[in-house]
Order: C-alpha cells, then sequence, then structure tokens
C-alpha cells in the first residue's frame, strides 16, 4: 500500500478550539488525514465527518463464531468422540452446554474486536506506527493534513487556514 | 443558567378524552374477553376430577389465579417506576433529568394495587395457596405435611401454624405501606422542588432514595418469596427475589419507555430525544440479558443435580402440554426478540423497533408470571384463554389510566432539577 509521506501537522492547546477548527477547515476545503489527542474529545468524530465504526459488524461475527465452535466442539466430543452419561442425561444434553458457548462467544468477541481494531488502526505487531508528533500522548492536540491528497491547495494556504482556526504551532513531517 | 433553552419546561401532559376512550375501550375489551371466559369457564366447568390435594376444581380457582397473576404483576411494575427513579438520585444521573416524572408517576397504581392486593388475598386463599389449609399442619390429619409444617412459622408466627397468616398479612402490608411510603415522600419532594431554587430538594430525594433501596432490595426480594414462590410451598429456589425483581423491572422499564414514546410522539417532552430513548433501550436490552441469565441460572442448576424435589417444578412446566410452549414463547420474548432486535444502535434510537420490542416484552413478562402462579394452582385446568387476555387487558387498561393521571397533575418535566443542563448535552 502506498503510504503518504509529507504531512502539515497543526498543534492545538484547546478542545474547543481544535473542534471548532475541524469543522472550520472541513469548510474550507482541506481534508483532514487524522487528528491524535491525548485523551477521547466528546464530538470530534462528528466533527470530522467520520462514519460509524464497523468494529461491532466484527464482533458479531466473531461471537457468531465462537457460539459455533463451542457447540460444535461439545456435540463432537459428548456424542461422538467419548460419550458419556452424566447424571443419566443425553450425550447431547444441550443446556448443560450453554455455560461454555456463552463463555467462548464472549471470548472470541473480544479477542476477535481487539484482533481487528489492531490491525485496522496499524497496531499490529509487525506494523509501524506513525507517530506525528510526541506531545499528542501528554498535552497537545495534533491535526496532520496530507499534502498529497490536498494537492489542489497551496501548501501556504493551508498553513494559513490552521493558524487562522487557532493552532499554536504548525510544523512539518515527513516519513521514510 | 448561562445556557439558553427553548424547551418549554412548564408544559403538562393534557390527558385528552381521546386517549381516555382508547384506554376504556381496550379496558372494555378485556371486561368483555374476561366475561366470556367466566361464562365458557362456568358453562364447561365443575370437570369434577379431583387432584392430589382431594378437592375439585371449580372455575373461580382460575379467575382467581389471574387476579392474582396480574396483582403481583402490575405492582411490580408500578414500584419499579419508583424504584428507577430512586437510583436515578442514588447514582446522580444526569442523563435521566427528564423521564424522572414518567418514573414517578407509576407509583400512583402503589395504593390502589395495595388495597386490591390485600383484599385479594383474602379472597383467593386456599385456591391459591395451599399452605393456608389448617390440616397440613395437623399432625393427626391424614394431609399432614412435615415440609409445610417446617416452613410454617414463617407464614403464621406468632399465632398457631394453620390458624390466621398473620407474619404473612404483616410482611404484605408492611412492604406494600413501605413503598407508598416512600413513594410518597419522593413525588411530593420532587413536585415541591419545581416551587422553589436551589439543591436542598435534590439532596433531600437522594437521601430518600438510598433509604428506599435499601428497604427495596429486602422488601422485593421477601415479597417474591411470599406472593409467588409460597405458590409451590415444597418448592424452594435461592434467586427467586431477583428473578421476579428482574422480570418486573424489564417490564417496567419498557413501559416507561413507552410512555416516553409515546408522549413524544405527541409533541411532549421535547428535550427528551433520540438519546435518552437510546439509553432506555440499552436499559431494556441489558436488562432482558439479567432476567435470561437468572431464569437460565434456576433452571441449569436444577436440570444438572436433577434432584426430584427441586426438578419437579420445571418438570410440571416443561411436560405439560398446557405450559411448555408458553415456557418457550417466555424465552422467545424476553430473550431471543430482545436481544437480537435491540442489539444494534440504529434499532434503539428508533422508536419503531423499540415500540413492538417493548410491547412484546411486557406481555413477555406476563407470561413469565403466568407460568410462576398457573401450573402450581391450577394444573391441568389452567392455560391461556379468554380470561386470561381479558383480565389482563382490564387491569392494563386500569393501570395506565391511573399513571397517566397522575402524569397530567404536574409538570412534565422536574424544572428547577439541577441535572436538567446535563440531560440537554446528553450525546451517545
Amino acid at each position: 500500500m502506498e503510504r503518504d509521506k509529507n504531512f502539515v501537522l497543526g498543534i492545538y492547546d484547546d478542545e474547543d478550539v481544535l473542534l471548532n477548527a475541524v469543522t472550520q477547515i472541513r469548510q474550507s476545503g482541506v481534508k483532514i488525514h487524522e487528528v491524535f489527542s491525548p485523551y477521547p474529545v466528546h464530538g470530534l468524530e462528528h466533527n470530522l465527518g467520520y462514519r460509524r465504526s464497523r468494529l461491532p459488524i466484527a464482533a458479531f461475527l466473531f461471537g457468531l463464531l465462537g457460539t459455533t465452535l463451542a457447540l460444535t466442539m461439545q456435540f463432537y466430543m459428548m456424542k461422538f468422540d467419548w460419550p458419556m452419561i452424566i447424571g443419566g442425561k443425553d450425550h447431547a444434553s444441550f443446556p448443560a452446554f450453554i455455560p461454555v458457548t456463552f463463555e467462548l462467544t464472549v471470548l472470541l468477541a473480544a479477542f476477535g474486536m481487539v484482533g481487528v481494531f489492531m490491525v485496522s488502526s496499524n497496531l499490529k505487531p509487525w506494523g509501524q506506527p506513525r507517530i506525528f508528533d510526541i506531545r499528542s500522548t501528554d498535552d497537545k492536540h495534533v491535526m496532520a493534513i496530507d499534502l498529497v491528497n490536498n494537492s489542489h491547495l497551496e501548501r501556504e494556504r493551508i498553513v494559513e487556514v490552521l493558524k487562522a482556526s487557532g493552532a499554536t504551532e504548525v510544523n512539518n513531517k515527513s516519513f521514510e | 443558567m448561562a445556557h439558553q433553552t427553548n424547551y418549554n419546561l412548564d408544559q403538562r401532559f393534557d390527558f385528552t378524552a381521546a386517549t381516555k376512550k382508547a384506554i376504556f375501550i381496550v379496558g372494555g375489551i378485556g371486561a368483555v374477553l374476561l366475561i366470556l371466559g367466566i361464562i365458557f369457564a362456568a358453562m364447561g366447568g365443575d370437570h369434577g376430577h379431583g387432584d392430589d390435594a382431594g378437592h375439585a376444581f371449580h372455575w373461580t380457582q382460575r379467575l382467581f389465579a389471574n387476579l392474582w397473576i396480574n396483582n403481583v404483576y402490575f405492582i411490580g411494575i408500578a414500584v419499579i417506576g419508583v424504584f428507577f427513579f430512586a437510583i436515578q438520585y442514588a447514582a446522580q444521573a444526569g442523563w435521566s433529568a427528564g423521564l424522572l416524572r414518567i418514573m414517578i408517576s407509576f407509583g400512583y397504581w402503589l395504593p390502589i394495587g395495595a388495597v386490591l392486593m390485600i383484599v385479594s388475598f383474602f379472597v383467593v386463599n386456599h385456591d391459591i395457596f395451599h399452605w393456608t389449609h389448617s390440616y397440613l399442619f395437623d399432625v393427626n390429619d391424614p394431609h399432614y405435611d412435615r415440609i409445610i409444617d417446617g416452613k410454617g412459622s414463617f407464614f403464621f408466627w406468632p399465632m398457631e401454624k394453620g390458624s390466621f397468616p398473620i407474619f404473612f398479612i404483616v410482611r404484605m402490608v408492611a412492604f406494600l405501606g413501605l413503598w407508598i411510603f416512600f413513594f410518597n415522600k419522593l413525588r411530593t419532594l420532587s413536585y415541591d422542588e419545581d416551587l422553589r431554587d436551589g439543591t436542598h430538594n435534590w439532596f433531600a430525594i437522594r437521601k430518600w432514595s438510598a433509604i428506599f433501596l435499601v428497604v427495596f432490595a429486602v422488601s422485593s426480594s421477601i415479597s417474591a418469596w411470599d406472593w409467588i414462590m409460597s405458590i409451590d410451598t415444597h418448592w424452594f429456589s435461592t434467586l427467586f427475589g431477583w428473578y421476579v425483581f428482574s422480570s418486573w423491572f424489564v417490564a417496567g422499564l419498557s413501559a416507561m419507555t413507552l410512555i416516553a414514546i409515546f408522549l413524544r410522539e405527541r409533541g411532549y417532552l421535547t428535550m427528551v430525544n433520540e438519546n435518552h430513548i437510546h439509553d432506555m433501550g440499552k436499559f431494556v436490552f441489558a436488562f432482558s440479558i439479567f432476567w435470561t441469565y437468572l431464569w437460565f441460572s434456576q433452571f441449569l442448576l436444577i436440570y444438572y443435580a436433577n434432584i426430584p424435589e427441586e426438578a419437579v417444578y420445571f418438570v410440571e412446566r416443561l411436560e405439560s402440554d398446557i405450559y411448555s410452549p408458553w415456557l418457550f414463547a417466555n424465552l422467545i420474548f424476553n430473550f431471543v426478540l430482545p436481544f437480537f432486535v435491540l442489539m444494534t444502535r440504529d434499532s434503539k434510537r428508533h422508536s419503531i423497533f423499540l415500540k413492538v420490542v417493548c410491547t412484546l416484552i411486557i406481555v413477555g413478562h406476563w407470561i413469565d408470571h403466568f407460568l410462576m402462579v398457573q401450573p402450581g394452582t391450577l394444573g391441568h385446568n389452567g392455560g391461556v384463554g379468554f380470561m386470561e387476555i381479558g383480565m389482563f387487558l382490564v387491569f392494563g387498561a386500569a393501570v395506565t389510566f391511573v399513571v397517566f393521571t397522575g402524569l397530567a397533575k404536574h409538570n412534565l418535566v422536574a424544572k428547577n432539577n439541577p441535572m436538567l443542563e446535563e440531560s440537554y448535552h446528553h450525546h451517545i
């Protein structure tokens, strides 16, 4: 996958300024690559115009997989592989399978969701996450603007828009 | 307040003649079905086959069973309104500030329901509660029952076993009385808040709410043993109290959600938007799963251990042609439907899904109560017929009427509630 290398960063001190800046910048036709903030900012996704996360769908499918695996496993073990009579019940006694089924459903849904999240946000073990500005883990909100994606605009114009929106600093960032 | 809003906080619910008429029509249909049911039962009745207890079945017994099912069910929903109101204060919840008046208005059924309940107990007496028979406690009687005799003090203390169930009655009156007392306290403080500024009332309500929650934690459990579990006198289940509570809770939450949607559709409660409805939907979804968890916990242990005196409870229900379809219907209405329909975010934000699911849940938990009461009292003479549907509709209409009348008495929004501002900005 071709990854863009050259970015302009706007650094913000205040979340309210940031929220307004996002709206303002999007209105002026600049496309925002991503915003990094040290804590969740309420309403940021909405202002960025993000579509709803599809993570719950992944969770549901992984949960379904867990249910299927658990039931198949137990039916196979109890009915075919090593049938045992426990408490006078049928070999395949469905109610007794529910706790294990429930646990495996939850386990796979949770693990699947974490895994999908890791992969989709480039936090996978073999991935190299891009650090735009280390201060976004501390006290600054960092807005990254992709120069390739905004090639219809002059770089100066983007800097101007960022400054006008209340950015305390505007920096460049390039990746190898 | 720094923030200016356009919400009309002085709005009152106008209980229009049209709404009243609709409720009366539902109640009327119920009454007709009930009378039809009684006529059919009386005509076809008196089969005369004696059961194990040794007395013949009479159709009035079925009427009494229905009376008891609906009494317990609707008084549960009513007290859940007060309980959920108290929860909001004890948890210092802000999102729900616009819905508080809906919750508290459920309590208006409590005084009426309490009187009905106490009167019904004396009416249904021997027909529903096997343990009220005095011969069970007489060692010389052929029907002497050692197990029930052992539990006798729980009903009759300090009087002689088999006489007048004084302890049972005292508990019933005390619990209902306490619930009504706390309802009145919370209601008065909440309405009084409309007349004054400041946070004095909010803190007072929080204090009373906390006390009520402790009282309710104990009384809800014990009332479930008394009013329902004592029907199957030999049998017991340690989580029965929570199980009945969760059944009441889901039904109550569904009823609150339905009323909130009803009011919004008629232009009331403009400050309540899809975010608040979404949260109510989450509660219904989550507590449906909670109910299922308790139902299944009770079932699985009994099924797995397979001890005859415990398993008989489910044998009575699962082996019976009358009750086993309803047992599965119970699980479909109260678990499968809410679980799959309310799982997605959109379904909790669009009232059409909630309207369908909440209505079905209210019916579903009635079925749950039906399954708790009828197999132990009517046995093979029970079932869902005109009498059941009719009585449910009559009670439902009466409760709705009382709750709406109470709702119309005061402002729909607690306009001086300090949490209102937080509620306006509730986004999820």
